[in-house]
């Protein structure tokens, strides 16, 4: 069993290794922590895209690539993620394992080498980054900023995010607004990663064949550079627990299928949260295959093609959504509704309970054939301060009983409602 | 059973024949907590028009999707409950040429396989249970049409293909399923899932002699025909039409274009052609080539550029997609750099270096298990051994590679699809 080993190799840098002979090609991330916030987003989601694109040593995309070729074809990808409020930033690797390599060449050094270039040693004029590159990726942010709309099912969820908390920074983007996105100088730019890089928490994970000392000397060589400076704030995620009265939001685009989003706060369980019943919780209502909402509303009622609820426990809320005709509106809120009230009455058969505590224990269990999945869930644990291993994890999730479930059901209150329809003249359903 | 070692990627696979035909491989995959199998039927969306013994039969677009759909019906309630309830996590997926049902699961593998077995052997189809299918794939079909990625892809296979059924839709239209019954769902159960026609997958780590004993207890049907398909006859290399465009909800637009290729007759030399003009495209337009970092600092294109082969029955396509107003000029630049390199071939050290490259994202493949038994299948389905794909890239050539893109790439073959934002979107 593969378990993480943690070590502090920097001032705030955290290393977490997870060592496993199964996987043909090695894992390691970089990422830094900060604080998700609508002036800030978008120039901490562009510094990976800019830094991608040349450091001293390989100046041009060209180049880093050519280099990546040579460390036979691994790939060195810009990352940034909205961790609850939190927004974290840096660089996933995968790589070839040593043991599968010709003439016993060993690559794990040369690849988290190249990461510390491209991270600490940039490719700049004149002490600023090179402005045709932040110029261009500018640009890309900005078309990725509005491609949102291209994918109607993730722009109906992040509306009702940014409508349900306007005032609270979980609706912000982790790209950013367009309209900051757009504003941003290669000045203020090359400013703000000289304090990202000095004051951002940073954790660095490793999954692959070797040990965490070989791992730590790799780091510590690439990272040699690293400014370290105080802390600038920690991060965190505040939880709203209460919500005044239901808001209803409706969009209309040109759209053939509506989709329905619903945002719910977890409420008063969140003083206390139970990670573990949280998760069964939400498999039984929404999560899995054998869930209410998609035995009831997807297969009994045939209302819609997917119905799904999720949860996100660093900030108490589920978001529950769907794709219907634009004509089931109502039904299919109500039949949701009817599927949580009965989740809130204790009716949950034991079929219900046992089949979605194997879901959700099967999911725990396969994390632990991904690297990615794994590096998914110890960064999680590690930002939230738990040190529990997904066997532990899934230990706790069977100990869950219909009562906890059920004080969950009765805790949650319906936030917001967001319909995405069809324009009126162009109506199909 | 016999077994086979790769070395060079660390993998063994274990292969056996039923009397009955059924095709089983096995994996074995130390230390993984999960395992998968796959069950899957040479049989996917383009298998509209067959014959098993005289005349061929004409069935509706979407059949085998539906048919996927409704296979999960068993007598005594829904396998997919089943399964779920065992805590494995079942799907299934209809292609072009397979219809694959897998599950994985971290306990009861053996529970879960018989499982998998029964259910896609047992052909059990109401009246009722058809009717109401059609409102749940009819949502599924308008979901698709409101995604402007699927919209790019299926003008662009429209406006090359004249006859071959590719052209529709997986999923077909909510007309075409309307005409499906029972019994069409029956006879094509029939036709297609005997165990002749199928193959059998799984990965982990289990005793391979088991998942051979289990599928001759439940893979009792007969060896059966191995039905005749009719895919429209051969494609001209000519496009139909050269331009589609469509408008959309769409922030930029997205464009697709691509031409046909003449796909090579037998299994592992079809293999080696798709692989070779892959490697081929890498080289041309990969991130580590000029073309690609030419059109990138110039803002022409970003990350999502992409680029490759689609292998469909008998005709393959090579296609370039990507997002930005300059579609024009990135083809224009692809055409150009193909000709140059017909004209003066590809850079050695270049080519040399993208075969390199090509063993890392060949080994992470490896690590997924749906990817091993998923691509197992259809190399067995198509004739081929996937597992040998890194001997066969390296002994691609840099000429023959120079000579696929040059040949295939030029104006005259070439058809492009758009999706354009809507008139007045712009802010």
């Amino acid at each position: 069993m593969e378990n993480a080993e943690y070590r502090t190799v920097m001032p705030d840098v955290e290393l977490i290794c997870v060592k496993t002979d199964k996987f043909k090609t090695g894992y390691f991330s970089v990422t830094l922590l900060r604080n998700l916030r609508k002036e800030t987003a978008s120039k901490t989601a562009l510094l990976p895209y800019v830094l991608r694109r040349g450091c001293s040593k390989y100046p041009n995309m060209e180049s880093i690539s050519a280099a990546l070729d040579e460390l036979y074809g691994a790939s060195i990808d810009p990352v940034v993620r909205a961790l609850g409020e939190v927004q974290s930033i840096g660089f996933a690797c995968g790589f070839a394992d040593d043991r599968y390599l010709p003439d016993g060449e060993t690559i794990l050094e040369k690849v988290i080498g190249l990461v510390g270039e491209i991270l600490l040693d940039p490719a700049t004029r004149a002490g600023t980054f090179d402005s045709e590159y932040v110029i261009s990726e500018r640009k890309n942010l900005c078309d990725r900023i509005r491609s949102l709309i291209n994918d109607k099912r993730s722009y109906s969820i992040a509306r009702l995010k940014e409508l349900m908390c306007d005032n609270e920074h979980y609706g912000v983007d982790r790209f950013g607004t367009l309209k900051t996105a757009e504003r941003i100088t290669k000045l203020a730019l090359t400013r703000h990663y000289r304090s990202v890089i000095a004051s951002s928490q940073i954790k660095l994970f490793y999954c692959g064949s070797a040990d965490i000392d070989r791992v730590e000397a790799a780091v510590l060589a690439a990272f040699r550079t690293l400014p370290r400076s105080e802390r600038e704030e920690d991060v965190a995620t505040q939880i709203k627990i209460d919500c005044a009265e239901t808001r209803f939001f409706t969009e209309e685009l040109d759209v053939s299928q509506g989709k329905l989003a619903m945002g719910f706060r977890l409420g008063p369980i969140m003083y206390h949260p139970d990670y573990a019943a949280i998760a069964i919780f939400n498999a039984v209502f929404g999560g899995s295959v054998t869930s209410k909402l998609f035995v009831n509303v997807r297969e009994k009622l045939s209302l819609c093609y997917y119905a799904g609820s999720g949860t996100d426990r660093r900030k108490g809320v589920m978001l529950v959504s769907s794709g219907i005709d634009f004509d089931k509106y109502q039904t299919a809120l109500t039949e949701i509704i009817t599927q949580l009230d009965a989740c809130r009455n204790g009716e949950i058969t034991e079929e219900e309970l046992s089949s979605a505590k194997k879901y959700v224990i099967t999911m725990l269990r396969s994390l632990l054939d991904s690297a990615g999945g794994l590096e998914d869930y110890w960064l999680g644990q590690s930002i939230d301060g738990l040190t529990y291993g997904p066997e532990e994890y899934a230990a706790l999730a069977e100990d869950v009983t219909v009562e906890d479930i059920t004080a969950i059901a009765q805790s949650v209150v319906l936030d917001s409602v967001y319909f995405l329809r069809g324009r009126i003249e162009g109506q199909v359903g | 059973m016999e077994y086979k070692s790769y070395e060079k990627v660390g993998e063994t696979v274990y292969h056996a024949v039923l009397d009955n035909g059924l095709n089983i491989y096995i994996i074995q995959k130390k230390g993984y907590m999960k395992s998968f199998a796959c069950f899957a039927a040479n049989y996917g969306g383009c298998d509209l028009r067959f014959k098993l013994d005289d005349g061929f039969t004409d069935t509706p677009a979407g059949i085998a999707h539906f048919l996927e759909h409704k296979m999960f019906d068993m007598p005594d309630g829904n396998a997919l409950t089943r399964l779920s309830e065992n805590g494995a996590s079942a799907n299934a997926f209809t292609s072009d040429s397979t219809t694959a049902y897998f599950f994985e699961s971290t306990d009861l593998f053996e529970e879960n396989l018989k499982l998998l077995l029964n259910f896609v052997s047992t052909p059990y189809f109401t009246l009722e249970s058809v009717e109401k299918e059609k409102g749940i794939i009819a949502q599924e079909i308008r979901m698709g049409e409101d995604s402007p990625g699927r919209a790019v892809y299926v003008n662009l296979l429209n406006a090359l293909l004249s006859s071959h059924p590719a052209r529709i839709s997986i999923a077909g239209t909510v007309e075409s399923i309307a005409g499906i019954t029972a019994s069409t769902l029956e006879e094509c159960h029939h036709v297609f899932y005997n165990p002749s026609n199928m193959v059998l997958c799984a990965a982990g780590d289990f005793d391979p002699q088991r998942v051979m004993q289990i599928a001759r207890e439940i893979v009792k049907a007969p060896p059966g025909g191995m039905p005749v398909r009719d895919y429209g006859g051969p494609e001209s290399m000519l496009p139909v039409r050269k331009l589609i465009e469509v408008n959309m909800e769409v922030s930029r637009p997205l464009y697709m274009f691509g031409a046909k290729l003449q796909p090579e007759k037998n299994g592992q030399s079809l293999y080696r052609q798709i692989l070779a003009a892959e490697l081929a495209l890498e080289a041309m337009m990969g991130t580590s080539s000029p073309l690609y970092n030419k059109l990138y600092s110039k803002g022409i294109i970003n990350g999502n550029f992409d680029y490759g082969i689609i292998d469909f029955p008998e005709v393959l396509l090579a296609y370039v997609d990507g997002e930005g107003e300059e579609y024009r000029a990135v083809m224009d630049a692809v055409f150009s750099e193909a000709y140059r390199i017909g004209r003066e071939g590809f850079d050695k050290s270049l080519f040399n270096r993208i075969k390199k490259a090509s063993i890392g994202g060949f080994l992470r493949s490896l690590n997924s298990l749906e990817n091993c038994c998923i691509s197992i299948a259809e190399g067995c389905f198509a004739g081929y051994d996937p597992m040998e794909g890194l001997d066969l890239i390296n002994g691609i050539t840099s000429e023959e590679a120079a000579c696929l893109v040059s040949g295939i790439l030029t104006e005259d073959n070439t058809a492009l699809s758009v999706v354009n934002p809507q008139a007045g979107a712009e802010e």
